[in-house]
């Protein structure tokens, strides 16, 4: 076991453990934010740099600061480490820097973007972003295009964050999915206009942070916020059946997968259970999902309304609440 | 003259074929590696010649090599970084062209002291011509016996095969390179894990660039400790310089680590001094990607000291007052030279050729170029001057590859010592304009 210091608190972890995982053992404020890394695909992070961190001391034999910031997502923690999250001015300085960079190019169209809510960018930019933009050029625009049937792909508020890439690499059996050109005209782009298919293909949706993957079958029906999100379950046979529906009294508007608190999803979903079970009868409603009590989503208080009424309205389907 | 080591044999005629190369010595350190000394032995010669990596970080190339994993029961590889496509520098192109036999020397040497039996040479695409050169070189040395199956009748094979990249500078960053060496999108890595253990296939692996390996061979035949005593200090031997701008003699020198950078500029055997008589303005010594120095403190660092042509010397005062050897692509500015333009133009090039992973050099350099071409184009306004630095510093240090830094390092270094020539473009555009499209220069 490798003992690590982050933001003055320590912890033990194991050998390859990357510092963000450490801080995620810690959780709460120490945890850096991550827009690329996904711990569910294999070889994401190290984009973004919205995870930097400040090495106070490499390890217990060498106790020298390191030269640069490092991705925390993808720097393994060494015995006797020393890391500085928010307790490094460096480090704020340097992720409001990033947040700038990020949003230079974004159109900033979030009052008619489905991910306007529950978008880490959103979440980013509140925490560190700046009042005031410096920039009045003009932003990078792209044609809107459709991936497939059910997902719609907005290039302008891709992050290149390359995490769709990996969910299509490593959940779908023929990759149809990638990245055209360099630098800032970079697109994520299906195969020469060929759709993603694949029966797991929906699950870019949920890894995009941002609105730049929407699933089409929910476009412009609600703000996510006046929506209460359920744990659901069905029989599948080809995933767990385990998910998120996110309802308007006994209506299911969409169904994603089931977010943990760093937001990513515990199991990927199929695309039928997905995008076709749309029908209140398709699920078994096992009650309110918690969501952080920041989120907009939490301001309508579903949460308590709905443990206190885990009777109706959803009249036989509801379960109680463990 | 200084001691030539690389290019003593440059001007016989027909030195690019086997015969001449080998009837001048050629492959003699090949037959004293390989049937004179082990692997480990090789090794001690180049620790002790101090050999630092020609390009562009000049780390040293004993102490990488003997990083590379050994203990693994996978290949092992040695590739050769032929990519060289950073403004300014073009030296490892004319080594090639010219002496395309004492690069493979040193791929043999290289190889046998590693336990590489397969090496690759990536090169720059745009080297099409130079690609024939090294194929015919390798097959005369195959058809001469050294290479192929049991060299020399040793127990060492070795196959060489050379292989163009397709146009994108970043595919010289060594990761980015592995990449593409495999078939991918050029992207850089994420480090670590680095190439020594996992790199070529999740081979173990040595990058190393083609001047750095070509000196290989001359180490082995004289010994390390008489290369150590050339130069000076911790950079020893010599040192290929490609010197473009405005000198009257651009072209590819071998100068010993340690001559005084004014030497050089003004010596009629190295550039020659400026041209047409003007006076010198301002220098990048080590290719694009390193911080532009004004006359005053290329010829004598800040504590007044003669800048030499070495690693220590040139980036004496930091990033204050000094810059870097880099590469080795010596540009030279004259007193009509624009560092606002030239700028612009580095950042064009910066942002054209980043590959998109990371944030802050996917958006920051294109936010970079665009400020800097208002500025040029007398639309710029007092306070893009310090955004540019603010946007340089975003970007420096915080990106995956060194592509960042070394988009951030010419933007903030021109305007910490030339502030004053942007300001007079953004007061006086029409002025500035005037001038730079006018034919005086040119007189
Ligand atoms: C953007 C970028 C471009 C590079 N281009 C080259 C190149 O064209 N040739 C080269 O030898 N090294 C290049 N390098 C440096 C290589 O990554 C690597 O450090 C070098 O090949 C190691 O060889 P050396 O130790 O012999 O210097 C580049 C680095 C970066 C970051
Ligand atoms: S579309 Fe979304 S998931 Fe894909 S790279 Fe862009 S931001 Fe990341
Ligand atoms: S610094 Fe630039 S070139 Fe290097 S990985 Fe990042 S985006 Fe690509
Ligand atoms: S989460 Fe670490 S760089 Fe993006």
């Amino acid at each position: 076991m490798l003992k690590v210091t982050i933001d003055n608190i320590s912890i033990e972890v194991e050998e390859g453990t990357t510092i963000l995982n450490a801080a995620r053992k810690i959780g709460g404020k120490v945890v850096p934010p991550a827009m690329c890394y996904y711990s569910k695909l294999k070889g994401s992070g190290g984009k973004c740099r919205t995870c930097l961190v400040k090495v106070a001391q490499s390890c217990t034999k060498d106790t020298r600061p390191m030269s640069k910031l490092v991705a925390s997502c993808s720097t393994p923690v060494q015995d006797g480490m020393v890391v500085q999250n928010l307790t490094s001015p460096e480090v704020i300085e340097a992720r409001k820097g990033i947040v700038e960079f990020l949003l230079l190019n974004h159109p900033l169209d979030c009052p008619v973007c489905d991910q306007a809510g529950e978008c880490d960018l959103q979440d980013l930019s509140f925490g560190y972003g700046m009042e005031e933009t410096a920039t009045d050029d003009e932003r990078r625009e792209y044609p809107m295009t459709d991936i497939g049937e059910n997902i719609k792909l907005h290039m302008n508020r891709c992050i290149l964050c390359y995490r769709c890439v990996y969910a299509a690499d490593q959940l779908t059996d023929k990759r149809l999915h990638g990245v055209l050109y360099r630098g800032d005209v970079s697109e994520i782009s299906t195969f020469i206009n060929q759709s993603v298919t694949n029966e797991f293909s929906g699950n870019i949706i949920d890894v995009c942070p941002v609105g730049a993957l929407t699933d089409k079958t929910f476009r412009f029906k609600s703000r996510v916020w006046f929506l209460n999100p359920m744990n659901a379950h069905r029989e599948c046979t080809r995933c767990s059946g385990k998910v998120a529906a996110w309802m308007f009294g006994n209506e299911i508007f969409r169904i994603t997968g089931r977010k943990d608190q760093f937001g990513e999803v515990e199991e990927f979903i199929c695309n039928e259970c997905r995008f076709e079970k749309k029908d209140i009868n398709d699920w078994v409603i096992d009650g309110p999902r918690h969501i952080k009590r920041q989120s907009v989503i939490s301001a309508n208080h579903y949460e308590e309304t709905k443990k206190q009424s885990l009777i109706d309205p959803i009249e036989g389907k509801m379960h109680e609440q463990k | 003259m200084g001691e030539k080591i690389l290019l003593a044999n440059i001007d016989i005629p027909g030195i690019r074929g086997f015969d001449v190369y080998r009837a001048n010595g050629g492959y003699a350190a090949v037959e004293k590696a390989l049937l004179e000394m082990t692997a480990a032995q090789v090794s001690a010669e180049i620790n002790r010649s101090g050999l630092r990596g020609r390009g562009g970080a000049g780390f040293p190339t004993g102490l990488k090599w003997s990083f590379l994993d050994r203990k693994s029961d996978k290949p092992r590889y040695l590739v050769c970084n032929a990519d060289e496509s950073e403004p300014g520098t073009f030296k490892d192109r004319y080594l090639m062209h010219h002496l395309p036999h004492l690069l493979i020397e040193g791929l043999i040497i290289s190889s046998f002291t590693l336990g590489v039996n397969t090496c690759y040479i990536y090169i720059r695409g745009e080297f099409k011509y130079l690609v024939g050169i090294l194929e015919n070189a390798i097959r005369e040395a195959r058809q001469h016996g050294f290479l192929g199956e049991h060299i020399l009748g040793t127990d060492f094979s070795l196959n060489i095969y050379v292989h163009p990249g397709a146009g994108a500078y970043i595919c010289g960053e060594e990761t980015a390179l592995l990449e593409s060496l495999e078939g991918k999108r050029g992207n850089p890595r994420i480090k670590p894990p680095f190439p020594a253990f996992k790199g070529l296939y999740g081979c173990p692996t040595v990058v190393n660039n083609v001047e750095t390996l070509a000196t290989v061979g001359p180490i082995v035949n004289m010994g390390g400790d008489v290369y150590a005593k050339i130069g000076r200090g911790k950079s020893t031997g010599t040192k290929l310089i490609s010197a473009c701008g405005n000198i009257n003699n651009p072209g590819v020198y071998e100068i010993e680590m340690g001559l005084p950078v004014e030497d050089f500029i003004y010596s009629p055997e190295y550039c020659g001094g400026i041209a047409r008589d003007k006076y010198l303005k301002a220098v990048i010594p080590g290719g694009s990607s390193v911080p532009i120095l004004p006359a005053d403190l290329i010829l004598n660092t800040a504590k007044g000291e003669k800048r030499l042509m070495t690693y220590e010397s040139l980036a004496e005062g930091d990033f204050e007052s000094g810059t870097m050897l880099g590469s080795g692509g010596f540009i030279v500015y004259d007193e009509d030279a624009c560092i606002v333009r030239n700028t612009w133009n580095l950042t064009r090039f910066y942002h054209h050729e980043s590959c998109g992973q990371c944030s802050p050099c996917r958006e920051g350099t294109g936010w970079m170029e665009k400020v800097l071409y208002r500025i040029e184009h007398g639309q710029g306004r007092m306070s893009d001057i310090d955004l540019l630095v603010r946007v340089a510093k975003n970007i420096e240090g915080n990106t995956i590859c060194p592509l960042g830094d070394a988009a951030a390092w010419p933007v903030a270094s021109a305007i910490r010592h030339f502030r004053h020539e942007f300001e007079e473009h953004v007061l006086h555009p029409a002025a500035v304009l005037e001038k730079e499209r006018s034919l005086i220069k040119f007189f």
